[in-house]
């Protein structure tokens, strides 16, 4: 009873981590039919400007919602530097531009920061473990499960209550007609954006607490988390994308404690075949998203 | 046809003469830069004949490089080397020795092997689908190169490949490759794969076998990248896993889309101009590093600049700059210009 307990609560917050990065990559894919490959450099920009304001003195929770504020500028200046000039030129320009931009960022922390690793300020509670039940977990793994259920329920409200989450909505579903009807196209993608920023900005936090350091290729690994969630759940569904998280925090535990130790380091090349895989069966991906409309 | 002979025989000169000078010369710096030049084309070259043609972009590549060199080396270094350089190698490869110029070719074919064995389905996809799992690709084959230590010594270096690509070498395996990428691009297949490209809903419905005839062309592609691989590692006889991912992809991808990925005149071009480019950066570079004006080390300032020029690019241009013509018809028209 308790090991499922143990297992159940590592899956929780594993896939709540996975969950939110891929829901802000697949939120402006939704819209733009557009892969941000300088997603994961949004989270690299959350954990530097923690580290740049270290110093600082401030309160954790001030340095924290600094740092989510500068991966949501960091996400519109995406969009104005990588996107907008070449999107309605050609699809293949656009994953080729956000692919450069993801690399002039990272190559400019190397540059202006440093190559080495360097320290993330983390409040206690992130070191602390619980038990209960007689389950011993970190804390952090209850937090990242509390942050995601709030992120997801604030996420789940702005989508279905407010005019912003609307018009985003109409424009992933139909992005001439919602054009046509008055829907600002630029303002909604830049929102998408800096939505995108805020969940990479939060998913910093909870990633950098597992590892307490920030490294100019931090963000290697949540893009490609994001990727393979986003696939396996559906590349144009805001559901699919929670979805794929869970599924995939699901697989990633299972081989854990499977696989045996000499398999265990190839769990990459498992996790990314079953990717090709599940693409070449349901090139949808598990939930479909609304019906096509014409990318801009 | 005198048009594509043209282009070829512009091409080739150029690398010609690049040869010529840089023996002229005589210095080793450029020496090295040469060499390092005529095998980023080879491979340049070799996405062109995928990317260009089927208009799809393909991350994994750099992993096709990566098992060429290698598929050579396993069957280079030398039987008394392989005891410390492949510690676990299996019994069977550890008495191989073969001449690197045969290795190299059998490099090329097992990365073209490779690539017919697990690419024909990912052929279906197009446009972001297609992409990710060009990517997910790349990822499986570094995660492979990095693990598999019985081949590949894991993600510690592998050393004592016999040194075989000279400039001679390198210069003729770009020019076959200028060669090479021109017929395809000309011939049925290739002219077939294009007009998929342009569009891909009207050539299905002409009876165009969309899957196969990008199946063909990356199996091609993945041949230009295996021997380029191959030639890599007998130049610079030492690697890890690290030297085939994703900033070595961005450096080749980065090259192709500033030529021009349509052309392969666009690919010569844009190997040229980057490699030059990036050379002065990276003296440059350690310019500012040995005079230490700064604390700190400088690095990260080549891949900026080239990440600017690429975004600069695509924004003004964005077919790159040599968008749909070759070089060929482009010259003899400036010809008959000036006649007139």
């Amino acid at each position: 009873m308790s090991f499922f307990l143990q297992f159940t609560i590592d899956v929780l917050a594993l896939g709540g981590a996975y969950a939110l990065m891929a829901l802000g990559l697949v939120i402006v894919y939704g819209i733009l039919r557009l892969v941000n490959f300088a997603y994961g450099e949004l989270i690299m920009v959350a954990g530097y400007s923690m580290y740049l304001t270290s110093g600082s003195g401030w309160p954790w929770l001030v340095m924290a919602a600094v740092a989510v504020l500068m991966a949501m500028l960091a996400g519109i200046a995406t969009d104005y530097v990588a996107f907008r000039p070449v999107r309605a030129k050609s699809v293949t320009a656009v994953l080729i531009t956000s692919f450069a931009f993801s690399t002039l960022l990272q190559n400019a922390a190397l540059l202006f920061i440093s190559p080495r690793p360097r320290n993330v300020p983390l409040p206690e509670i992130f070191s602390e473990t619980v038990s209960f039940a007689g389950v011993i977990t970190p804390a952090r793994n209850l937090i990242t499960i509390a942050a995601t259920g709030v992120l997801l329920a604030l996420f789940s409200w702005l989508m279905r209550r407010t005019v912003l989450g609307i018009a985003m909505r109409a424009a992933a579903t139909n992005f001439t007609m919602a054009r046509m009807l008055g829907v600002p196209a630029n303002l909604i993608i830049s929102s998408a954006f800096a939505i995108s920023g805020l969940l990479a900005g939060v998913v910093a936090m909870l990633w950098i607490g597992r590892i307490g350091a920030v490294v100019p290729g931090i963000g290697l690994g949540p893009l490609l988390i994001a990727f393979i969630a986003t696939v396996i759940g559906g590349m144009r569904s805001l559901q699919g994308a929670v979805l794929g998280g869970f599924v995939l925090a699901f697989i990633d535990t299972t081989l854990n404690f499977t696989l045996p130790q000499d398999l265990l380091k190839f769990r990459d090349a498992f996790t990314f075949s079953l990717v090709i895989a599940i693409l070449l069966w349901r090139p949808e991906g598990l939930i479909k998203g609304p019906a096509s409309g014409q990318r801009t | 046809m005198a048009k594509n002979l043209a282009t070829i025989a512009i091409l080739s000169g150029l690398i010609l003469v690049l040869v010529v000078a840089t023996n002229l010369l005589g210095v080793r710096l450029y020496d090295r830069i040469a060499i390092n030049l005529c095998i980023a084309l080879v491979l340049v070259l070799g996405l062109q004949v995928f990317m260009g043609n089927s208009g799809i972009l393909s991350f994994a590549h750099i992993g096709f490089m990566g098992i060429g060199a290698y598929t050579t080396a396993v069957l280079t270094i030398p039987m008394r080397m392989k005891g410390m350089s492949l510690p676990d190698l299996y019994p069977i490869l550890a008495g191989v020795e073969l001449s690197p110029y045969i290795a190299i070719l059998i490099g090329g074919l097992v990365a073209a092997a490779v690539a017919a064995a697990v690419s024909y389905p990912l052929m279906r996809l197009s446009d972001a689908a297609a992409v990710i799992t060009s990517f997910a690709l790349l990822v499986v084959l570094h995660t492979i190169l990095t693990n598999w230590s019985e081949m590949t010594n894991g993600p510690r270096t592998l050393f004592g490949l016999p040194r075989a690509t000279d400039l001679n070498l390198a210069a003729g395996a770009a020019i076959l490759a200028v060669v090479a990428a021109v017929a395809f691009k000309e011939s049925r297949t290739g002219l077939l794969l294009r007009s998929t490209r342009d569009d891909e809903v009207a050539a299905g419905a002409m009876g165009a076998h969309i899957p196969r005839l990008r199946w063909q062309a990356f199996i091609l592609s993945a041949l230009f990248a295996g021997i380029g691989g191959a030639l890599w590692g007998h130049f610079i006889t030492s690697f890890s896993p690290k030297a085939f991912f994703l900033k070595e992809t961005f450096v080749i991808l980065g090259m192709l889309v500033i030529g021009g990925a349509n052309t392969v005149t666009g690919a010569v071009f844009g190997t040229i101009i980057v490699t030059v480019a990036f050379e002065s950066l990276r003296a440059l570079e350690s310019g500012i590093n040995q005079a230490q004006i700064f604390t700190e080390q400088v690095v990260g300032l080549t891949e900026i600049v080239l990440a600017l020029a690429m975004i600069a690019v695509l924004s003004l241009r964005p077919g790159g700059l040599f968008a749909t013509q070759e070089i060929g018809p482009l010259f003899s028209r400036l010809v008959r210009k000036k006649e007139d």
